[in-house]
């Protein structure tokens, strides 16, 4: 143990992460057999995917049928944010950190993974991201299983229940920054109006073009009419 | 179409997304304008994500609503993510022996 405090401090540092991750991904493990997709295939797809939005606006293309052209523009736009954190991240890397280990260490950013790795004072090593990773993926993919297995087991009422759960995680994720910031505010404000008018107006655009239409609109009217300053991110 | 397909798409694009800046990134977007964007967009496409989705979330509008609710205001006082999902699933589970 002794030889590797690297990627043991890793393996600490992602037992929050993975224990949060196994209660979320109980929910969209519901939701994909909800939609009928098997228990092995959404294992597959928490495995190979690792990230919460991304993952449930995909399993209902893949419900509805959806182009393989549409998932990727979804897949594309929800998580551009990464393409953002690894921009951040790569900032910060120990000199131990040649390309082979980016190629791996790159299927595990995530938001909560960005969150502890950039604010750690030291540069990270491959050793310790691993370390998070692991934990991390490890009670993801757990909890899909569970949940998935689960969903024919409990009784329907609680399963219907925790269909909100995902969505309660967005808005813990938004709901504070927009309380600090209006800008924020103004912006999600907007993306809810926009996306409530694409689902009772223009009914033709699917699902998921109508995430990337709003999400995309309502960022670039607010980078036009509210620039964010450097000290304003985190 | 099959579903392996749509999740060689979605992984493949999701691991480029993370693996392409990471690997091979060094400098800093200088423009304020793509920074901005950049900044706003998770915000904006998980509010869009959510609403309206999340009042047909539960199959009953109404246990959905006061989930959502409950979400809003946990949410406003900062508890936890796990917390503020499992209320907002307890709530509407609740909700649903009384509607």
């Amino acid at each position: 143990m002794r030889k590797h405090p690297e990627f043991i401090s890793g393996l600490t540092a992602g037992i929050p992460i993975g224990l949060g991750y196994l209660s979320v991904s109980f929910g969209f493990g519901i939701t994909a057999v909800r939609l009928g997709i098997s228990v092995f295939s959404a294992f597959i797809i928490s495995l190979t995917n690792l990230t919460s939005a991304g993952q449930a606006q995909g399993v209902e293309i893949i419900a509805a049928g959806g182009t393989l052209i549409e998932m990727a523009l979804v897949q594309l736009v929800i998580n551009m944010r990464y393409a953002l954190m690894a921009i951040s991240l790569s900032q910060n890397l120990d000199k131990s950190f040649t390309l082979r280990h980016r190629f791996i260490a790159a299927y595990g950013i995530t938001d909560e993974i960005f969150a502890v790795c950039s604010t750690r004072k030291k540069p990270v090593t491959p050793s310790y991201m691993y370390g998070i990773i692991i934990v991390s993926s490890f009670g993801w993919t757990l909890g899909t299983v569970l949940g998935a297995a689960a969903g024919e087991l409990l009784p329907a009422e609680l399963i219907s229940a925790m269909g909100i759960m995902l969505y309660g995680m967005f808005i813990a994720i938004i709901v504070p920054p927009a309380a600090e910031n209006r800008k924020i505010l103004l912006v999600i404000l907007f993306a809810c109006a926009l996306s409530v008018v694409c689902k009772y107006l223009l009914t033709f655009i699917s699902g998921g073009f109508a995430v990337i239409i709003c999400g995309v609109t309502a960022s670039l009217l607010g980078a036009w009419l509210f620039p964010v300053k450097e000290e304003e991110k985190k | 179409m099959s579903i392996v397909l749509y999740i060689i798409v979605m992984a493949g694009v999701t691991y480029l997304i993370r693996m392409i800046p990471f690997a091979f990134f060094r400098k800093k977007i200088s423009s304020a304008f793509l920074r901005s964007f950049l900044f706003y967009i998770p915000y904006a496409v998980l509010a869009a994500m959510t609403f309206p989705a999340i009042f047909y979330s539960t199959g009953k509008p109404v246990t959905a609503a006061v989930g959502t609710a409950v979400a809003l205001g946990l949410a406003y006082f900062r508890l936890p993510l796990i917390a503020v999902a499992l209320a907002a699933s307890l709530a509407a589970f609740g909700t649903g022996f009384l509607v």
